[in-house]
């Protein structure tokens, strides 16, 4: 199953692509202080440097290295992205499964707060809950995880509810077996895929709606993120470019990756995909 | 019809009344004082901080409290800005009418180009043309749409010096007339074009998708075999199917597109609820904040409902499956 699983994601030849730009992006994350400055905040009198052979993507406007600024970013993207992703499908999967094996009242209420979820403007609602509760990376991941977990919860529902109805879990209950462990045991594992597609893609829309909080100006102002860069570059955007495009374009890239693994994966674990 | 349309109406008010207990759940849940949440970190007169504790009725049970928040919504109190010197609903429409300014023509035009490119990528599916649409649609979906802003400005005001970075108008616009509707356009542009770029890749999918699958019905062989002419067949037969889900996709993404608005309007300092937004975030004027997110979750949900009643004329199979069952 998984080796079946590998062949299939290799023969998606942009998935694969974008999972080694992850994984290079995630080594350059973990070496970052090995290679580059150890203080990416490091001021020099080297100010507002276009990109030469010293500083190849160029410095801001209080002589910072912009290339070392956006390999420090990478952790706080790939940490919002993961654990964002990880929450968001954890606590959908488990509500999503209750809600379609259960029914009931849970599943009315799952099914009509996801609903809001689905409609309310969340980019809005993320920013005023962070402009409250005070800037922060724990504050964003927990509220993207509020915000993206109900994609996952409606997936599993609808996933749970098409397993519950096949002969093979009938049969497992005439062995007498409890009906949470038919859950756990017989249900789930076979319902959890595409919510696996789907948590890739929540990485990237959580990259994404972080960036867009910290533009903002929404980022505590101790560490180093891609939108807090094109934030300070706004200013320069008439004698800066690199302030801007550079960090603008890591997004890009990284979002982009991570959509294109999703789509792979999905490819992956669909055996009738084309 | 009516029975469709009352059901529909039936969802819309729960979904309305729930954006309110969670804008007014955030003024609690949020660490810190719900006081300050209300009036704003701006040095308001001690008689305001007394009078708003009286009409919100802080040191009430939080069920009382939530009942004068709806009477107070109810009459158009959505608190005060100090920052602005204005009552934040007064505040927020009037910096809505630019963003709606803003909106409405990209969306129009991102719409049109969207079915366009399906249009014409569809029936060369798998062709070069075909994935490069597709290509371009991805890369909508994962674009930082600020940044896309910011690269329009370097690029068009800043090197080529084609068209203005910044603002509504220019500094010496006439005041009325067609003058100024031509400077303003003339600023709408950029910004305009910023918006639309999420839009068009949303919408050029869906479509394009849509009209795929129509091609592929046995109506369109007839109309072929029929020798009717190609242009013909694809706007007499295949549009009008296929625009179906594509006026759903467009009413439906009418909530992330205001979102995109409201971070493209920042990089060019349109002054609609962009700017207001995060002017308010630096400011600290929570009110704004909270009263931004009212209004849009409400247009949204209207949005919402006005596609699925259009979706119902478009369609007539819709409303007639609701005439039995439901």
């Amino acid at each position: 199953m998984m080796r079946n699983f590998w062949r299939r994601f290799l023969s998606h030849r942009l998935g694969t692509i974008s999972l080694l730009i992850v994984l290079a992006l995630a080594l350059a994350a973990l070496t970052a202080n090995l290679i580059f400055a150890s203080d990416p905040k490091q001021i020099s009198d080297d100010v507002m440097l276009a990109p030469s052979f010293a500083h190849p993507l160029g410095t801001d406007d209080l002589g910072r290295d912009v290339l070392t600024n956006i390999i420090y970013g990478i952790r706080v993207s790939l940490t919002v992205g993961l654990l964002a992703a990880l929450g968001a499908s954890f606590l959908g999967s488990v509500l999503g499964a209750l809600a379609g094996y259960y029914g009931g009242a849970l599943d009315l209420c799952v099914m009509r707060i996801s609903e809001i979820f689905q409609v309310i403007p969340t980019f809005i609602l993320a920013a005023v809950i962070v402009a409250l509760s005070g800037p922060g990376l724990p504050q964003i991941i927990i509220v993207i995880v509020i915000l993206s977990w109900p994609q996952t919860a409606r997936l599993m529902r609808s996933e749970v509810l098409r397993i519950r109805g096949l002969e093979y879990v009938d049969a497992v209950r005439c062995l007498g077996i409890s009906e949470h462990r038919i859950l756990l045991a017989e249900v789930v594992p076979n319902a959890i895929a595409p919510a696996l597609a789907v948590c890739t893609l929540i990485v990237g829309q959580a990259i994404l709606l972080e960036a867009s909080l910290s533009f903002f100006g929404l980022s505590s102002p101790d560490i180093v993120s891609w939108g807090q860069m094109l934030n300070s570059g706004q200013r320069f955007l008439f004698n800066a470019w690199w302030l801007s495009f550079f960090p603008g374009l890591a997004i890009f890239v990284t979002v982009l990756a991570f959509n294109l693994i999703g789509d792979a994966v999905g490819f992956a674990l669909n055996p009738r995909a084309e | 019809m009516l029975r469709y349309a009352l059901i529909r109406f039936a969802w819309a008010g729960p979904i309305v009344l729930s954006i309110i207990v969670i804008n007014f759940l955030i003024i609690h849940l949020v660490p810190g004082d719900p006081l300050q949440a209300i009036v704003g970190d701006f040095p308001a007169p001690p008689e305001y901080i007394q009078a708003v504790k009286r009409e919100f009725g802080l040191d009430q049970p939080l069920l009382t409290q939530l009942w004068l928040y709806l009477s107070n919504l109810a009459q158009g109190n959505l608190g005060f800005s100090f920052a602005n010197r204005q009552p934040v609903l007064t505040l927020v429409a009037d910096r809505a009418q630019y963003t709606l300014l803003l909106m409405i023509p990209a969306l129009t035009i991102a719409a049109c180009a969207g079915v366009l490119l399906a249009l014409t990528a569809a029936p060369r599916a798998g062709s070069t043309y075909d994935g490069a649409i597709t290509a371009l649609s991805l890369a909508g979906y994962s674009m930082p749409i600020f940044w896309f802003g910011q690269i329009l400005v370097v690029v068009f005001a800043i090197n080529l010096g084609w068209l203005p970075a910044q603002g509504m108008k220019s500094l010496r616009a006439p005041a009325t007339g067609f003058g100024l509707a031509k400077d303003v356009i003339w600023h709408m542009i950029l910004p305009a074009f910023g918006v639309s770029i999420y839009y068009v890749a949303v919408v050029s999918r869906v479509a394009r998708a849509s009209v795929y699958q129509t091609l592929h019905q046995d109506f369109v062989l007839t109309a072929k075999a029929k020798g009717m002419s190609w242009s013909y067949t694809l706007f007499r037969h295949v549009l009008p199917n296929a625009i179906i889900p594509v006026v759903t996709v467009i009413g439906y993404n009418f909530g992330s597109s205001l979102t995109g608005a409201i971070l493209v309007e920042s990089v060019f300092a349109w002054p609609g609820l962009g700017s207001l937004f995060i002017t308010s975030i630096s400011n600290r004027d929570y009110p704004v904040l909270q009263g931004i997110f009212l209004l849009t979750g409400i247009t949204v949900v209207l949005t919402n409902l006005a596609t699925d009643l259009l979706y119902a004329v478009f369609d007539p199979r819709v409303r007639e499956s609701y005439r039995h069952d439901a």
